[in-house]
């Protein structure tokens, strides 16, 4: 359903954008209708700038992102509205998602003003209860509230029922549970799953490794701006043959583990080389199991 | 005249009170009363008086009295009629001068600090120029050149000077307010930029628009005067400056006519102290930290 084509991603920086960044190398991927797809990596591994892009917010340098099969990027202001009635997104801060002098469920008002403008008022505040009673929170108790007067749980939740508002098709959640705390986490995530359940494509942007296998079937580990390693969650994650990978699982903490029992050293990984040159090419190693560089 | 880039989120439904804190604030309600009822008597005043300031209507050089509120010039006008009309170009210059410098001001402010990238490289060129300008000397030029001089010409070549400050801290704070995640959940909602702007990133400033509004519109007022008491006032019409120049040009002051020169000094230090005052008052009310001090 949405298809990323060979992407890339170079930042302009400096004076008159005399220097390049390249975050995002030659990446492909795609989500499936009711599918979650995970995308892990470090800090500053291209992570947040594929959301972006898959959501219009910045331009794709090169490479193509497709909806049902039609290239979607850079386009003019009424069809980029129109991509968002099916695509839309979830972003880390809950609190930098809402404008801070102004009541939190204007985002609701903001999609009729744009999208709804024929629909009376009291049907729009049926659809805004529906929606809120789907992502389990109670209209009376979130509505005609000031931001800094909710959680962070909550303010996430009314975030994904604002898409559901629209008729999407793909969500793209970025860090969305990484400033939560450990119990409301669950609940959101369990939401990202009914969702799924319903038939929606979900881009989950995490680096948490263990959050990426919950919910998703397949994820992609990145780094450096390059997928090294993606495919089925269990094969990936059982049997990382990436270096990379490897390390990455192996420093994710487990509750039966002291950090003193830890022994094995990180294996040595590749320096950050030229970032215009492309990535070694992804080789398929197994059914549903793709490596870069073997 | 310079502003610090301060960015404050304003405290969430603090309209009405920050409006209370306001007009309880004695620095603000003292300022703006001498700046209104000066504006009153500015936009009143000519009503009850003649339409020619400059015309000879009594003795020469007299000192105040009951017929001459603030008595003659060495050519015999009413100091008092060409007083009121001065406000009324004064108030003018700072409402029109102030006003197109603001306009400039937000809109190269916004554009650059919300398009980011060459548009902000070139605007941000384009603002530095226009800020190390010698100002002054530019403006001797234009006037002396230009063939009308009017107090709305004037107030026209003010404008187009004075706004890089207030572009540049515009643009720091859109910058800033620009990267929120809100900005980027209003684009989801297929708003334009405009829209954007107007919705979201200038509500989170308004009490610094406030202030610069308030701080352009005195310093076109004192621009102004300042171009006036040299020579280049409007030829057409009588402003507080040129009735500062004229009683210089005429040594009033050796001749001892302080009535011809101190109303015109006094409003204008008043005016544009007062503006100053509302300010540091407004502040107190934006920043509650300082209430206290
Ligand atoms: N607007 C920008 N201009 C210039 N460079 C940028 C911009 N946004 C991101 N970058 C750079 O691109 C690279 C990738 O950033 P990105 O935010 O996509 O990483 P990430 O994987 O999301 O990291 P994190 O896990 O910390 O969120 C980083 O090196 C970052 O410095
Ligand atoms: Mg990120």
């Amino acid at each position: 359903m949405l298809e990323l084509r060979n992407v890339w991603k170079s930042y302009r920086v400096g004076t008159l954008g005399s220097k390049r960044l390249t975050a995002v190398r030659d990446v492909s991927i795609d989500i499936a209708p009711g599918e979650v797809l995970s995308v892990v990596g470090e800090s500053g591994s291209g992570k947040t700038t594929i959301g972006k892009m898959v959501l219009q917010l910045t331009s794709v340098t090169r490479g193509s992102i497709l909806l049902d099969g039609a290239d979607v990027t850079a386009r003019g202001h009424a069809a980029r509205k129109a991509y968002y009635r099916r695509v839309q997104g979830v972003f880390q801060d809950p609190f930098s998602s809402y404008n801070p002098i102004f009541k939190a469920d204007r985002i609701f008002e903001a999609v009729r003003e744009s999208y709804f403008p024929a629909v009376k008022r009291a049907e729009w505040s049926a659809r805004v209860d529906d929606v809120l009673q789907g992502v389990r929170l109670d209209p009376g108790s979130v509505l005609g509230k000031y931001p800094h007067q909710l959680s962070g749980g909550q303010l996430q939740r009314m975030l994904i029922a604002r898409a559901l508002l629209l008729d999407i098709q793909v969500l793209v959640a970025d860090e969305i549970i990484s400033m939560l705390d450990a119990s409301t986490r669950i609940d959101v995530l369990n939401l990202l799953g009914e969702l799924k359940e319903r038939g929606l494509g979900v881009l989950f942007i995490t680096h948490d490794l263990s959050l990426a296998n919950y919910i998703s079937e397949r994820v992609v580990i990145m780094r450096h701006g390059a997928v090294v390693e993606a495919g089925a969650t269990g094969k990936v994650f059982t049997d990382p043959r990436h270096p990379y990978s490897r390390n990455l699982l192996a420093s994710v903490p487990q509750l039966h583990r002291k950090w003193s029992d830890s022994d094995a050293e990180p294996e040595a990984l590749e320096p950050d080389g030229d970032r215009d040159v492309p990535p070694p090419p992804l080789t398929e190693v197994d059914e549903h199991h793709w490596v870069a560089g073997v | 005249m310079s502003a610090e880039v301060v960015l404050q989120t304003e405290p969430v439904g603090r309209r009405g009170e920050h409006l209370y804190f306001a007009l309880r604030n004695p620095k603000v309600a003292g300022g703006l009363a001498v700046v209104l009822a000066l504006l009153l008597l500015g936009l009143i005043g000519p009503f009850f008086l003649s339409d020619s300031p400059n015309e000879y209507v009594g003795p020469k050089s007299e000192a105040p009295s009951g017929a001459h509120w603030f008595g003659t010039t060495y050519f015999g006008q009413d100091v008092f009629t060409q007083f009121v009309h001065g406000l009324r170009s004064s108030y003018l210059v700072g409402t029109l001068g102030g006003g197109i410098a603001f306009v400039i001001g937000l809109a190269v402010g916004f554009t650059a600090g919300y398009r980011g990238g060459l548009v902000d490289e070139v605007l941000n060129m384009v603002t530095n120029v226009v800020l190390v300008l010698p100002a002054l000397a530019v403006l001797i030029v234009i006037s002396s050149y230009l063939e009308v001089r009017g107090v709305v010409a004037q107030a026209v070549i003010i404008g187009v000077f004075s706004w890089p400050w207030v572009a540049r801290a515009v643009r720091a704070q859109t910058f800033t307010l620009a990267n929120r995640d809100y900005v980027d959940l209003a684009r989801l909602t297929g708003k334009r930029s405009w829209r954007i702007i107007v919705h979201e990133i200038m509500p989170n400033m308004a009490s610094y628009l406030l202030m610069s509004m308030i701080l352009l519109f005195g310093g076109a007022i004192l621009f102004a005067a300042m171009l006036d008491f040299i020579g280049l006032g409007p030829a057409n019409a009588v402003s507080l400056g040129t009735m500062m120049q004229q009683s210089m040009a005429w040594s009033s002051l050796h001749l001892g006519m302080w009535w011809w020169f101190v109303p015109p000094g006094l409003a204008i230090t008043l005016i544009v102290g007062a503006l100053y005052i509302t300010n540091v008052g407004l502040d107190e009310v934006f920043n509650p930290k300082l209430r206290e001090m």
